[in-house]
């Protein structure tokens, strides 16, 4: 089936870094000699180890390479079948994990550097999110400021787990200079490994931690919610990628129920959980998490009850779907309509500075 | 929502006799067990006492909404704590319902995540002892569950071996913040243990293991640690699956208590999908984690659950299937679930009888 | 509509409450600061206890962190689901315009009025010398 429109806009890609050695151009002097006398590398994350399959689709990898590390590939792979007009890059490299946080911030800013340097300049469809050391919320919002002159940066990185619940205030500084800059929040799947990939510790499979990683966006969608970021920050719009989206409903309906008995605890929570989140949430389609039956996915949406909920996204490289097949069945053609084009445009506005 | 909800919800047939899924009873005090504890034990309790991965001696860091969790009108009139009173619950809970069976989870006191871990193992031969002599062999509607020191599986099973075949254990019973998750093999011995005497294992949420309360770290409030543990079950459920406990031991059946269901479908529904993609990792795996979910694993329906649109519960209740389902009260904290309001979708004759008894009377044993 | 007596004055002091039913419905009568107010005695929600529940303070805020406590004593939570209800109103906090529980206004009515009549007091005896809370339904 050909894919049903052009001027799709692609809200998850990964260009992978190869190794340090990428970043060496983008270091200064000293991190730069640091790195290779102290043998610094090493940095893909263990959410997503670079050779199991399901994150290098077939045909991804060039010779030697990992998956995502070629232009030309992503171009062939993920944006010429889909026709995309726009595709925004999340570049998961360990920066964000590291504990000395001057080399954090160091990282950060080369990674930043080096896909402006190496994928925007060179594909023109392309869009960057701001990698920043979330380690120390200062360096943070320094290298946000850094970066937001450069409109091809459209929104701010975190990984979706790390020291402590994003809606706790010591991280509102950061949400404050992302509404300054009109830049939303991704909380991508991936963790720092502060905490242990579940409640319960760690588990024995990458299986269990990939399923996880929803456990970690559930977690912080409530501390998001209970802390009052969106009624601290009205203008600020939180993005999750690659944390499925058919545990949403459920999520809501618990959320007002125990909102509606523990309001005074968090008086600032002015309106139902669900409200806040249909205003102020968004979600990457890869992976769908797609029921079996097109029926149920369609009701799952319509108990999601917007339809500006949804983003596409493919997930390039990572491998959720076969062939050309990133839309599941039960989406209505107005919803597809909107997750292709509509809905990345209100969420990502510098986008639309791009339109002629 | 208005205040015709009450009209709304399903009318209750003819008084159904149910059967209470999750019923809390409590020691008025520790002291209440020292004719179960050997002179070493009372004394450790008295000083020592109850030793866990949290920071305060008297109460959790997130505290909850009310009182002993409780709902403020289950204080006893003769005194004590909610559910510590036999004659109040019998009158409040047991009576008033029309309540054939209840099974009673303990919350605290417990030998089951204890520090000291002979003290553990000997807290729970005393609670055990406590609940047979003053609860289940009081009122022989209430089935107790047999609780194990969970990390301590030599330990967990001898008490399980010493209580099978009583008939007023029902199930067995620990806490659900272990330290490593549930599924690792560690704790494979404990369920090999219940599954050869027939008995279910019930898992309430409970416990602590010095973990964050979410992936993500620690949260602030007591609303996110209320909500957490439906998210915490949905991290227990995926570790039995994919760790193979179902297909290792296909007896067993594993109860998951108190903590809703409506996150079941969708849990199922990602594991599935990541697993087609990586069954190269998990071999011992032959069949999609749905699978096992929907036939090894049983769900209390409490809190119930609250669509926006109450049909939409509808849904959910039938994927996981109409057998799977056990309603529970939670009496007596206060999230409690009215057996006659709290099921706000319309149920056909065979659909009530099976949630609100015939399931729990089948997991459970009751008929044999 | 007829008007019904339900207490004595006397018998609910400021900040306490009574139970009491009339025509056949439950109702819980409170006094906030000498003026009193009726709610039906049955939880919007599950149907809990209303009379069990705890009064309270109303906690509103603007800003995460601040906190603005008013009304002590005048916000009613469901002894089961802890939901807030304005005592003077019914309404819920957590959603104002569609889930309240009945209220039924009060009035005091002087011992005089009430014998003269027409009040029902089924189990009250009514004397002039007293106050009466009445409620008309």
């Amino acid at each position: 089936m050909s894919f049903p429109t052009t001027g799709a806009i692609d809200c998850d890609l990964h260009p992978a870094v190869p190794g340090m050695r990428a970043l060496l151009p983008y270091l200064d002097d000293h991190w730069r000699e640091q790195v290779v006398v102290r043998g610094i590398d090493g940095l893909d994350p263990s959410s997503f180890p670079v050779n199991i399959p399901a994150n290098g689709r077939p045909g991804s990898r060039p010779d030697g390479g990992k998956p995502g590390s070629d232009l030309a590939l992503l171009q062939q792979q993920a944006l010429a079948p889909f026709h995309t007009r726009f595709g925004i890059c999340n570049v998961l490299y360990g920066a964000q994990s590291v504990h000395n946080v001057d080399l954090a911030a160091a990282l950060s800013r080369a990674i930043n550097d080096w896909l402006a340097a190496e994928w925007l300049d060179r594909e023109p469809r392309l869009r960057g999110s701001i990698v920043v050391p979330i380690q120390d919320i200062d360096l943070a919002v320094d290298e946000i400021d850094r970066r937001a002159a450069d409109h091809r940066f459209v929104q701010i990185l975190l990984p979706a787990a790390s020291d402590a619940p994003y809606g706790k205030r010591r991280y509102w500084p950061l949400f404050a200079a992302a509404e300054r800059h009109g830049l939303p929040v991704c909380l991508h799947a991936g963790s720092t490994f502060r905490h242990a990939t579940t409640l319960n510790g760690w588990p024995s499979y990458y299986l269990e931690d990939t399923v996880a990683m929803s456990q970690a966006h559930q977690a912080q969608l409530l501390s998001l919610v209970s802390e009052g970021v969106f009624t601290k920050f009205p203008g600020l719009t939180v993005v999750l990628a690659e944390s499925g989206f058919t545990w949403l409903p459920q999520f809501m309906w618990r959320a007002v129920k125990t909102w509606r008995a523990m309001r005074a605890e968090i008086p600032w929570v002015d309106r139902a959980p669900s409200e806040i989140i249909r205003d102020h949430v968004r979600f990457t389609l890869q992976p769908t998490d797609a029921p079996p039956d097109a029926a149920m996915m369609a009701r799952t949406i319509e108990q999601i009850g917007t339809d500006r909920f949804l983003l596409f996204s493919t997930d390039y490289p990572h491998w959720h779907f076969d062939a050309q097949a990133a839309l599941p069945e039960g989406l209505s053609p107005a919803l597809v309509q909107r997750m292709l084009i509509d809905n990345p445009l209100e969420t990502y506005p510098r986008l639309r500075e791009s339109l002629p | 929502m208005s205040q015709t909800l009450l009209e709304r919800a399903a009318a209750p047939a003819a008084r159904l006799m149910l059967v209470d899924c999750d019923v809390h009873h409590a020691l008025r005090s520790p002291a209440d067990l020292h004719p179960y504890l050997s002179q070493r034990w009372r004394e450790h309790l008295k000083t020592y006492g109850s030793r866990k991965p949290t920071p305060f001696t008297g109460a959790s860091p997130f505290f909850k909404s009310a009182p002993a969790l409780s709902r403020k009108d289950t204080w006893p009139p003769a005194g004590g704590t909610p559910g510590s009173d036999l004659a109040f619950m019998q009158e409040q809970l047991l009576d008033r319902y029309g309540i054939e069976a209840g099974m009673l989870h303990l919350l605290s006191i417990t030998g089951m995540d204890q520090r000291n871990q002979d003290f553990g193992a000997a807290l729970c031969r005393a609670i055990n002892e406590w609940q047979y002599a003053e609860w289940t062999q009081q009122d022989r509607r209430l089935k107790a569950a047999i609780v194990v020191p969970g990390e301590d599986a030599p330990a967990a099973i001898a008490e399980i071996e010493h209580w099978a075949g009583n008939r007023d254990f029902c199930q067995v019973s620990l806490v659900t913040h272990t330290i490593e998750p549930m599924g690792r093999r560690r704790y494979w011995p404990i369920f090999e243990a219940a599954a050869a005497n027939g008995l279910p294992i019930g898992l309430h949420s409970s416990g602590s293991n010095g973990h964050a309360i979410s992936p993500a770290g620690w949260s602030s409030f007591y609303t996110e640690e209320h909500h957490s543990i439906a998210i915490s079950q949905q991290g227990l459920v995926s570790s039995l699956v994919c760790e193979g406990v179902f297909s290792r031991i296909p007896a067993l059946k594993v109860v998951i208590v108190e903590a809703g269901l409506a996150w079941v479908p969708s849990l199922c529904w990602r594991l599935d999908r990541h697993w087609a993609r990586m069954r190269d990792e998990v071999p011992h795996l032959t069949r999609p984690p749905s699978e096992y979910i929907r036939e090894q694993m049983w769900f209390t329906t409490q809190p119930m659950d609250e669509p926006e649109n109450p049909d939409d519960l509808r849904d959910i209740l039938s994927w996981l299937g109409w057998d799977r389902i056990l309603f529970a009260t939670d009496y007596p904290h206060w999230d409690f679930d009215d057996p006659d309001t709290a099921m706000k979708v319309s149920l056909t004759e065979q659909q009530r009888r099976m949630v609100f008894r015939d399931n729990a009377r089948s997991v459970y044993g009751l008929d044999k | 509509m007829s008007k019904h007596v339900v207490a004595t004055v006397a018998e609910i002091p400021p900040g306490k409450r009574k139970l009491v039913t009339v025509r056949g419905r439950s109702i819980a009568v409170f006094n906030l600061d000498g003026e009193f107010y009726g709610l039906f005695n049955r939880c919007p929600h599950q149907g809990g206890p209303m009379c069990e529940g705890i009064l309270t303070g109303l906690i509103q805020s603007n800003e995460p962190g601040h906190y603005e406590y008013s009304r002590a004593g005048e916000i009613l939570r469901c002894p089961w689901h802890g939901w807030e209800f304005d005592v003077r109103t019914g309404q819920s906090f957590c959603d104002p315009s569609k889930i309240s529980v009945r209220s039924y206004p009060m009035e005091v009515a002087p011992g005089q009025t009430v014998v003269q009549g027409p009040y029902v007091a089924e189990t009250i005896p009514v004397t002039v010398e007293e106050q009466y809370v009445v409620v008309e339904m």
